[in-house]
């Protein structure tokens, strides 16, 4: 006898999968961790239930999102095997046939993207260069979101003397301008790539943290919040149980966006002269293209690490926007 | 017959809510404003009884509710479970006593986290007070589903909220609250989100569990009609207080404050022959915040004397009944 | 000619990605003058998007697959748009479920009357303002409410001031959705008995959609009860309450307990409304039915005349009286496909007062 389908509304409708049979066997403790696209997954994220291997289903129906990844992961996995991809050390001086210095060289075939003024590769200097890009844009994001979202959960959640304390605080930082902050802490600190890490994080906290605190607002009052009051449950235990899943997707969105902000701005820094100086970054090299006069002359030198920029920091906008739709999970009508 | 030790005796109970921040009567030393939501309840239940809670907004009976379930603190007042005062427990006390009292709301939907499946649902209470292994959890987890009707149980785990009807989910939070075995369970209003034709087995099933591990009820509803097939006994609540209590049918057949009457006029009838006695009541509840001097319903009252304007009513009670009325002191 | 408004084999669809549903399925009904007529029945049965079809407010993805609407001489599924919106407000006014949630909190209640009034006819602003206090009058509210806000009336207050707003135009129907649903009992009784004393006042009709057959027992004359999108009973109040024909309008009574009277057992009708967009063959309540065979999972059947201006879609209307008895008893309800897939363990059955003495309640 078939056993009859009760679920009112099943995304089932193909036959159950390996996987399938598999995650039901599973006993309940290690069902959570299944990755793969399956029913069981798919509804899972329509519920909002994102978990590390869930992340990728989202993935799966947004074009963009897909764009976003791939543009993600080939810069990742140039910045991971940097050394071995780059032609050539990027401070080395090339000398051309002739013995003169390979300055200003337009691409060829040695040189795929010609040389610097100083007749280094700047190819190489690019791939070198997407270390320093993903390093910043990584660790920024994610400490930015760390920090955000826990500031705006015990806000949120706590409200009061708590609340008020850590808003006055964000409306702080909301007043500090970036560029001059960072000029300050360089001038005491040094110009070190942790200095700017360390900058942009102070800074770019403020708007996950707000944001976070919103979100928790509303979903505090919520009657499962209750129940789980009177279930026994401490406030922690509601923190991080019910209102921090609930307000991951939405943390994920802005570490995406942050990750795109940190690129930009450590270009933007490291344009203006106020970055590491022994370090190799785009914003780097379009800093010396620009001293040395040659942005208008040499193309070649300009637009390859302008495009990196660009094409990074819509990766990590791109990513954002496809988590966006798991934010209110695809509910049906009561 | 000897009167069993009641699980729940609450004792002029009070809850009020400060509104805004007034620095100025603070200063001169001034009561606050507060919405004085519960205003001095005393009540029992013992054993496997269910005491209904009736009133109309204003009346406190949900914050009441609440209140007893410790989700709010009291403003004053007692609340004996088994003899021992909950009302100012913090910390691991109090939440030894959660594990004793719980609470079924009205909302099925919204009772849940829509993040979370029926499984992950029920195993938090378990998981709260560290009850068990991970599987021995799982198990108590199934049976539960199927104490509450919810066949067959393996699937309804797996599902999320927005997979399962209301009556479903509302069986899902029945089950979450009686998984730790608790002593206590407050209804508030369970059944006035569901379809009319699913009530009647949600109530039954309700009432079979009370029964069953002869829980003291609280069942906490605006509809009077359902109040008489669920509850033995009945408090009528006024802005924050209980002007009138005892057996159901007595109550019903033969209410003596004004209000009783009033709201027992008031119910419509599906009988297109019935024709009401009387207009019904006029006005609104007022605002629990500016209650008016002397006895609270003065003001809509058909059968006020002047003593009702200076004096509040002293409560009497006749062994069965309690009523708050100068009519009846 | 005595109808107001005929529906004639009405159907209304929604188009979603899972595919095209029948929310309102052949549905015939007339509603005549100076009438309030009732139309019962659950969430998701039809009689929202039966109201709202009628006067062309289904959302982008519904549409009327069949049928008339003939009100007053016209059909209104062919109007215009142009011509549909003087209709609206001024021939049939709707009041929308939880409408008085929807009042502009930053105008004054009198305010938003006036500005419909004034934006469907040519009235002078002075005169609107007269009408507005007539119709405060009319709905019982104080005349001292003029010139307050939405937040500075209560829930009843606002349900009165919208019924004033759906009457302000004189319109020959009105079409009141869940109007009592969110209030409380004494300020619901309230209502409708404004509803009905309103009826000596004025002439025009009513549609009452409502869950709840005790207000259709209070204000209604006649009364159409909805299951799935058919309507599967109809006729006089009296009739179909009292000598109800249809196996779920006798199930349905049972869920209305009375407080009058003596005490009689709570019964559900256990199982859930069928999917519109995968619904069955034949009857749609087939599986809920304790008197189903197998004719009803085949074939939907038709409206019968059970009595004067009395009709039943049923096909075991012959067994009525084994139907009518039957269907007070618990077990009747648990014989049925849906029971028996669901296998409730229904529990309670007696009542609460057999096994304690009256300790309860006492109090300090």
């Amino acid at each position: 006898m078939t056993k009859p389908d009760l679920r009112p509304d099943t995304t089932r409708q193909d036959p159950p999968t390996i996987r399938d049979i598999l995650e039901r066997a599973l006993p309940a403790r290690l069902r959570r961790g299944t990755g793969g696209d399956t029913p069981g997954n798919r509804r899972r994220v329509e519920a909002g239930h994102l978990s590390w291997t869930r992340m990728f289903e989202v993935l799966r129906r947004d074009r963009l999102g897909q764009i976003g990844v791939t543009i993600f992961l080939v810069f990742l996995i140039v910045a991971v095997f940097a050394p071995f991809l780059a032609p050539s050390e990027p401070m080395e001086m090339h000398r051309r046939a002739d013995g003169t210095f390979a300055r200003m060289d337009q691409p060829s075939a040695e040189h795929l993207l010609g040389t610097t003024r100083m007749g280094r590769d700047i190819l190489s200097q690019l791939i070198i260069g997407t270390r320093t890009a993903m390093i910043v844009g990584v660790i920024s994001a994610v400490i930015t979101s760390l920090v955000g979202m826990n500031i705006g959960l015990i806000a949120g959640y706590f409200g009061g003397r708590v609340d008020n304390i850590l808003m006055r605080i964000t409306d702080l930082v909301y007043g500090i301008p970036f560029l001059p902050l960072q000029i300050i802490l360089v001038v005491i600190l040094g110009p070190n790539l942790l200095n700017i890490i360390l900058a942009i994080v102070l800074v770019a906290w403020r708007t996950t943290a707000r944001v976070i605190r919103a979100q928790v607002l509303s979903l505090k009052n919520r009657t499962f919040i209750e129940v789980a009051k009177v279930s026994g449950a401490s406030d922690w235990w509601i923190i991080y149980r019910h209102l921090a899943p609930n307000v991951l997707p939405l943390t994920f969105v802005y570490t995406a966006l942050a990750m795109g902000w940190a690129i930009l701005t450590e270009a933007s820094v490291s344009f203006l002269g106020y970055g590491d100086p022994r370090l190799i970054s785009w914003g780097k090299m379009l800093f010396n293209a620009h001293t040395a006069q040659a942005t208008m002359v040499a193309w070649w030198w300009t637009v390859p690490p302008g495009l990196c920029i660009t094409l990074l920091v819509m990766s990590g906008f791109f990513i954002g926007r496809a988590y966006e739709e798991v934010e209110n999970p695809r509910l049906k009508e009561r | 017959m000897t009167a069993a030790v009641p699980v729940i005796d609450v004792r002029d109970l009070k809850k009020h809510f400060p509104i805004g921040n007034d620095p100025i009567a603070q200063i001169l030393g001034r009561k606050q404003k507060s919405v004085r939501a519960v205003d001095g309840v005393s009540l029992k239940v013992v054993h496997g009884q269910t005491l209904g809670l009736v009133g109309e907004s204003g009346s406190g009976k949900t914050t009441l509710g609440k209140t007893i379930v410790r989700l709010y603190k009291p403003t004053a007042g007692n609340i004996l479970f088994r003899g021992t005062d909950i009302a100012s427990l913090e910390g691991k006390e109090l939440k030894g006593f959660r594990s004793e009292a719980q609470m079924v709301f009205q909302d099925p939907y919204e009772s849940m986290n829509p993040r979370f499946t029926a499984g992950e649902t029920l195993v938090e209470p378990l998981l709260i007070h560290r009850v068990g292994t991970p599987d021995q959890r799982w198990e108590m987890a199934i049976q539960m589903l199927e104490r509450v009707g919810l066949k067959p149980a393996e699937e309804f785990m797996d599902r999320f909220p927005h997979e399962m009807s209301g009556g479903q989910r509302q069986r899902v939070c029945i089950a979450r609250a009686l998984i730790v075995k608790p002593k206590v369970l407050v209804a508030d209003e369970p059944v006035s989100m569901l379809d009319v034709s699913i009530r009647a087995d949600i109530l039954n099933l309700l009432r079979g569990l009370i029964d069953e591990m002869g829980l003291a009820s609280l069942y906490i509803s605006h509809d009077l009609s359902l109040i008489r097939y669920v509850c033995d006994t009945v408090a009528i609540l006024y802005l924050g207080r209980v002007v009138e209590m005892g057996p159901t049918e007595d109550i019903i057949q033969n209410p003596l404050h004004p209000y009783s009457q009033a709201l027992l006029a008031a119910v419509p009838v599906p009988d297109p022959r019935f024709r009401h006695d009387e207009d019904p009541l006029e006005g609104e509840p007022p605002n629990p915040v500016d209650l008016p001097p002397g006895c609270r319903f003065r003001p809509r009252c058909q059968q006020a004397t002047p003593r009702c304007l200076e004096q509040e009513p002293e409560p009497s009670f006749d062994g069965e009944r309690y009523v708050e009325c100068h009519l009846h002191s | 000619m005595n109808e107001l408004l005929q529906l004639e084999n009405f159907s209304v669809e929604f188009k979603i990605k899972r595919g095209i549903g029948r929310a309102v399925d052949n549905v015939s009904i007339d509603v005549r003058k100076d009438e309030n007529f009732g139309l019962v029945g659950e969430s998701g049965c039809g009689k929202t998007t039966l109201c709202k079809a009628i006067i062309q407010l289904l959302p982008g993805n519904g549409r009327i697959a069949s049928g008339s609407a003939m009100f007053q001489g016209r059909d209104l599924v062919s109007l215009s748009k142009a011509e549909i919106s003087k209709v609206r407000w001024k021939s049939i006014s709707m009041i929308a479920q939880s409408a008085m949630n929807a009042l502009d909190p930053v105008y004054r209640v009198e305010d938003q009357i006036i500005e419909a009034i004034l934006h469907h006819t040519n009235a002078t602003r002075a005169k609107a303002l007269e009408r507005t206090r007539e119709l405060f009058n009319l709905v019982g509210l104080p005349q001292s409410a003029i010139g307050r806000y939405p937040h500075q009336f209560s829930g009843g207050m606002r349900q009165r001031a919208i019924i004033a707003m759906a009457l302000a135009l004189d319109p020959q129907l009105i079409i009141a959705d869940e109007p009592t649903t969110a209030l409380d009992v004494i300020v619901q009784a309230q209502i409708l008995r404004r509803i009905n004393e309103l009826r000596s006042r004025i002439k025009g009709s009513m549609i009452m959609i409502t869950h709840d057959i005790s207000v259709v027992a209070e204000t209604c004359d006649r009364v159409a009860v909805m299951y799935g999108g058919n309507i599967v009973e109809q006729g006089g109040v009296h009739q179909v309450l009292l000598e109800p024909f249809h196996p779920y309008t006798l199930g349905l009574r049972n869920a209305f307990p009375s407080i009058t009277g003596a005490r009689t057992e709570l019964v559900s009708i256990p199982g859930s409304p069928p999917d519109i967009f995968d619904p069955p063959p034949g009857c749609k309540f087939e599986d809920r039915c304790p008197f189903r065979v197998d004719r009803c999972a085949q074939e939907q059947p038709l409206p019968e005349q059970v009595g004067p201006d009395h009709y039943t879609a049923c096909h075991r209307l012959e067994d009525h009286e084994l139907m009518k008895r039957a269907a007070v008893e618990r077990k009747t309800w648990q014989g049925t496909k849906a029971a028996k897939r669901l296998e409730i363990q229904g529990g309670y059955s007696g009542r609460p007062t057999q096994q304690k003495e009256t300790q309860g309640g006492e109090p300090a």
